[in-house]
């Protein structure tokens, strides 16, 4: 449904290379996220695959049209939802939503059933001016007015960023319901914790990708042992555990630290380190094998 | 962090826009040297709040201290004792590293050569000797992160105030960011911050959950967790923010 083939885009004559090399495809009826920091190249991808930015180099299709020959099909047939709110302020909801339906030749009618889920949590307020919603209220608008028309293709941009979790959670369940109508969803975000709820993910930094699979079988690639390690004393305990023959990465997450151990390093590790524990003065050691999450993936992969 | 000294201590704050309760009657401490982790929903009343604890924005109604000083009446020397970084807002990208540092230094009240002695330590302590005459738009996120913050805290003041600071952050990233705040507390600055990242919440000495205008929960991030039944922040958050009526 989207294929990417070596695009690239730099800013300022060259200088900054915002997207480096990057190819991937996007099967029909896939909930596809790109995930990473600012700066990963998120924005770029999406603007040039929605033919309002031109690549530097390479290909790309949406819907078997090409992204630069073809701007005019994919301007009609996709759906664009910008990481900045981008709908009349001065304009009420039913007229924003008349509007972007008229825009594209269709009628909100015809479609309603696409957003209807989404729109009557809103249509209490359809008279309000859009510039006058609350920031969730605005959002769901955003998403009626990207959907109004049926496209082939929903491009969402950090539609989470900013947002907390459990306004972040109403969301993914919005799209996961779109999913169910057959939709095309490309979503990106800042939050790895939202990767899991994706069909299939591409990891990203500085412009280059750095994998591309399912959620699991990210997790399934992850090349070492990972623990997770608490004791009284959590200050102390960070600095002691670099001091720890062999060495390894640690880091905090969350309650725990995570300790990265390539597999054949120490063994018994569980045992070896509580005992290194025990020596150094801690109590109430708790030291356990863990599955990695998309965040530890991230992280060995920008510390290898 | 010592329970004995207040930096900052409200009693019933309140402010009202018309019929609107932004903030309803919130009392709390934080103390010196304290992370304070300041959670809510969009909407909860959060950024209100934050912006009368800085002297920006008038209490409707109670009492408050900052840093010792008065929020109606002292505001100004308030602002002089705080610091404050956002993630929106943190440093001028076309100037340099050493005209950032000036500047802000500057505003915060520094005098000429309290500035210049404080920006050449600031640089070799965080090694930027060659990056000292770029643009600090072209310093990889990290760096402008860890510059932010240190310029924030120049004229050392009691406490900061740290709005979103590590949105759109990569992990790591994230991670050195926080050991910067360590850094701070463990130097008897109070940090007072928001985040949208439960894993987050964990790092702080204690937190507060605001919803709907009110501090619903507030305690050490274990206290929360079993006072709830819950075994992660995420959790907490999630059973106490769900509640809420009001959006941002």
């Amino acid at each position: 449904m989207v294929t990417l083939n070596n695009i690239t885009k730099t800013y300022n004559k060259g200088a900054l290379k915002a997207v480096d090399n990057v190819s991937f495809t996007v099967e029909k009826g896939e909930l596809f996220g790109l995930i990473g920091p600012d700066g990963a190249g998120k924005s770029s991808i999406f603007r040039m695959l929605t033919t309002l930015l031109l690549p530097d180099g390479g290909t790309a299709t949406v819907d078997g049209h090409d992204i630069v020959k073809d701007y005019k099909q994919i301007r009609s047939s996709v759906g664009y939802m910008p990481g900045r709110f981008s709908l009349y302020q001065d304009l009420s909801i039913e007229e924003n939503l008349h509007f972007f339906a008229t825009v594209f030749n269709t009628t909100v009618e015809e479609n309603y059933h696409l957003i209807e889920d989404i729109y009557v949590q809103i249509a209490p307020f359809k008279k309000r001016r859009a510039g006058k919603l609350s920031g969730g209220m605005k959002q769901k608008l955003a998403l009626c007015c990207a959907l109004i028309h049926k496209p082939t293709v929903l491009f969402l941009d950090e539609p989470t960023t900013g947002v907390d979790p459990v306004s972040r959670k109403e969301f993914w369940e919005m799209l996961k319901r779109l999913k169910q109508q057959g939709i095309t969803i490309l979503v990106s975000t800042p939050y790895m914790d939202e990767a899991s709820l994706c069909d299939r993910i591409a990891l990203m930094q500085n412009g280059r990708v750095l994998s591309i699979d399912t959620p699991q079988g990210i997790i399934a690639g992850y090349p070492s042992s990972l623990y997770a390690v608490k004791a009284t004393d959590m200050p102390r305990l960070i600095h002691v555990l670099p001091t720890y023959e062999p060495p390894f990465n640690s880091y905090i997450f969350g309650e725990y630290i995570h300790i990265d151990m390539r597999v054949m390093d120490d063994q018994p590790p569980i045992e070896n380190l509580t005992h290194f524990l025990t020596n150094a003065g801690f109590e109430d050691i708790e030291v356990v094998s863990i599955t990695p999450t998309i965040e530890d993936c991230f992280i060995k992969m920008l510390t290898k | 962090m010592n329970p004995q000294e207040p930096v900052i201590k409200t009693e019933k704050l309140t402010k009202r826009f018309g019929d609107f309760i932004a903030v309803n009657e919130i009392t709390f401490e934080v103390y010196k040297g304290e992370i304070f982790g300041f959670l809510g929903a969009n909407g909860a009343g959060k950024t209100t709040a934050m912006r009368m604890l800085c002297g920006l924005s008038t209490p409707s109604a109670g009492h408050a201290t900052i840093a010792g000083f008065d929020i109606y009446r002292q505001t100004e020397q308030i602002k002089r004792n705080i610091g404050y970084m956002s993630q929106k807002f943190s440093l001028y990208e076309d100037l340099t590293v050493l005209e950032n540092i000036r500047f802000f230094g500057g505003i915060y009240g520094l005098g000429d050569r309290q500035l210049k002695s404080k920006s050449q330590e600031l640089i070799e302590r965080l090694g930027l000797q060659a990056e000292a005459k770029k643009l600090v738009g072209e310093l990889p996120l990290g760096w402008k992160q860890k510059l932010a913050f240190s310029v924030s805290v120049l004229h050392e003041p009691s406490i900061v105030f740290l709005d979103e600071p590590t949105g759109g952050v990569d992990p790591v990233t994230r991670r050195q960011f926080w050991a910067l705040i360590y850094e701070a507390a463990s130097n008897g600055i109070t940090v007072f911050v928001t985040t949208h990242y439960m894993d987050e919440a964990e790092y702080c000495n204690r937190i507060s959950i605001m919803v709907d205008g009110s501090i619903e929960a507030l305690g050490t991030p274990k206290q929360l967790k079993s006072q709830m039944n819950e075994t992660s922040m995420d959790g907490v958050f999630y059973q106490l923010a769900r509640g809420a009526k009001r959006g941002e």
